[in-house]
């Protein structure tokens, strides 16, 4: 049952183009966008449980990789992956510093992250075009055809952050993340190189929003600072993870749809208070629901409805 | 016999605290060695100096013929040294049978999950849990978190064992269980070093006692002879009760 409901939707994902206009389909790329950054933050929040802001650090740092490679001509999905791998080799060389920090002292250090290279790329104003943005190269492609390439180049993006999420989740990375997320003293004597595990972690938590930062300049052509570094971006994935189901495979994906969907719906008609929204949706999940909606207990919710006995 | 493990002068401070203080000793294969000593003598910091999870600030620690005071205590882990904690410390939302199955799969060095799970089924069988195999650790007792704690280690396919406390806070029917457990897998080939605060299981199981007191090695002896030792009961009971009782032993 499941399967053949998995399977629909993949169908209905890789058909959607030739069957949505562009409103929606501009909806659903950014919704794959959001599954692939929440899957990302899933492997260093979820299965290792090390809170990191690192993400829009990430983010940003591939949509300026991948944007100032453009700019020097390099081809655009050659300038995606690339920028996907300077965030990577960053990510590894960050997380080797701040991964020995627990708790909140890591929160803290991977928040200014984005913080130090917007700053930079603030004043590297010859590579960068400073506070000016960058614009990027125009395709030449009609709008619909543009909107298609980039829901294609997200749906690959998220794809993939699923796979890589369901493979770790069942092999020794996933357990032995999974050990140092419960207690890490304890993975330590069990023989696991904590600090090598947490960086893997950290790197896949890097690529695929490395990754999406790239697509995206391309999608929206011009970028700047206060764009692509924005906390928000940081904030959005651990929300969406914490909604889906912290440490799971579908965890960021339900998560992200759900997170869309509110924010299209109610977010749009609250255009003052959209953020003070979200800080609510933050303190109603950390309080009520520490498990997200999976663990809401729906079960018994249901029982009592219906009047069923419990086992 | 070779010694499996050998301190050589080690030493160890905290700030102006000399928690270790110019400890030599040997374990030699297939011996069950005691440690003890009273509070604070540094029972504790001589394990993790073992098993590196503090440097020595002095002095070398081999085991075999490998000098293992500078590695990480992952590394030391899958050389085949195991410890338990004093204060248990589980994966406390896997179930008991996954708590095990780190063990096997990491230092244990087996390749798969799967076969790391009839692995730590073994083990399980062999701590007597396998009942509660499907349980989540949270929810075991005090006693068969104790075990757990064996189980994993053993999982790791240890040649040498360090039990931080394993007997603290179970009642006496609890204690000749893990007694008989602690000869079990002494009977495996594995050697074992015994930090106790319980005379009782000191004397009973172990061949051999060390007494640490301000973190100096006071006594190395057989358990008889330390219990009647002088400046063993001088460190446990103070100079005044020294002088009234002439020995330890239960």
């Amino acid at each position: 049952m499941m399967r053949v409901l998995a399977f629909a939707v993949a169908v209905v994902l890789v058909m959607l183009p030739a069957l949505a206009d562009n409103y929606l389909l501009r909806v659903a790329t950014t919704m794959l966008m959001y599954s692939a950054l929440a899957l990302g933050w899933n492997f260093i929040g979820g299965f290792a449980g090390y809170p990191s802001f690192a993400t829009a650090a990430f983010f940003g740092l591939g949509a300026y990789a991948s944007g100032v490679l453009q700019t020097k001509g390099v081809p655009m999905p050659a300038a995606w992956a690339l920028g996907g791998a300077i965030v990577a080799v960053f990510a590894a060389a960050l997380g080797r510093a701040i991964l020995h920090l627990r708790g909140h002292y890591f929160a803290i250090a991977s928040l200014v992250v984005a913080e130090v290279l917007r700053e930079i790329t603030n004043s590297a104003t010859d590579l960068t075009g400073g506070g000016m943005g960058l614009n990027l190269p125009v395709l030449s492609l009609d709008v619909t055809a543009q909107a298609r390439l980039f829901y294609y180049a997200m749906l690959v993006a998220a794809a993939a952050a699923l796979a890589t999420t369901a493979l770790v989740a069942h092999n020794r990375l996933g357990f032995g993340l999974r050990c140092i997320q419960q207690n890490e003293d304890a993975a330590i004597m069990l023989g696991i190189n904590t600090l090598r595990y947490k960086v893997v972690a950290f790197v896949l938590s890097a690529v695929f929003p490395g990754v999406c930062g790239g697509i995206y300049a391309s999608w929206v052509n011009y970028i700047d600072p206060t764009d692509v570094y924005d906390v928000l971006l940081s904030v959005k994935p651990i929300v969406m993870v914490l909604l889906g189901g912290v440490g799971t495979v579908m965890g960021g994906v339900y998560g992200a749809v759900l997170f869309l969907l509110m924010e299209e719906l109610v977010w749009r008609n609250l255009l003052q208070f959209h953020a003070g929204l979200l800080g609510i949706i933050v303190v109603c999940l950390v309080l009520f629901l520490p498990h997200g909606l999976r663990g809401a207990g729906w079960a018994k919710l249901w029982r009592r409805r219906t009047g069923e006995a419990a086992p | 016999m070779t010694a499996m493990l050998r301190l050589i002068n080690v030493s160890r401070r905290f700030g102006g605290l000399i928690a270790v203080n110019n400890v030599s000793f040997e374990l030699r294969a297939g011996e069950i060695v005691g440690l003890i000593g009273p509070n604070g003598a540094g029972k504790t910091t001589l394990v993790n100096l073992i098993t590196g999870v503090h440097r020595a600030g002095a002095g070398e620690i081999w085991y075999g013929s490998e000098r293992i005071d500078r590695l990480p205590p992952d590394r030391i882990a899958r050389r085949g040294i195991a410890r338990t904690f004093q204060v248990v410390q589980p994966f406390p939302l896997m179930t008991v049978l996954e708590n095990v199955t780190g063990g096997a799969l990491f230092a244990g060095g087996v390749p798969t999950i799967r076969a790391a799970k009839e692995k730590a089924m073994e083990h399980l069988t062999f701590t007597g849990l396998s009942h509660l195999a499907e349980r989540p650790a949270s929810a075991l007792t005090l006693a068969n978190r104790k075990r757990l704690e064996l189980a994993k280690s053993l999982a790791t396919n240890p040649r040498l064992l360090l039990l931080d406390e394993v007997n603290a806070g179970l009642n006496a029917a609890e204690i000749d269980a893990a007694l008989d457990l602690i000869r079990a897998i002494a009977e495996r080939g594995i050697t074992i070093m015994l930090i106790e605060h319980v005379m009782k299981v000191v004397l009973k199981a172990t061949s051999r006692v060390l007494v640490l007191h301000h973190g100096e090695l006071i006594a190395d002896d057989t358990p008889g002879n330390v219990t009647r030792d002088p400046r063993v009961i001088e460190a446990y009971l103070g100079s005044k009760f020294a002088a009234r009782y002439g020995s330890l032993a239960p």
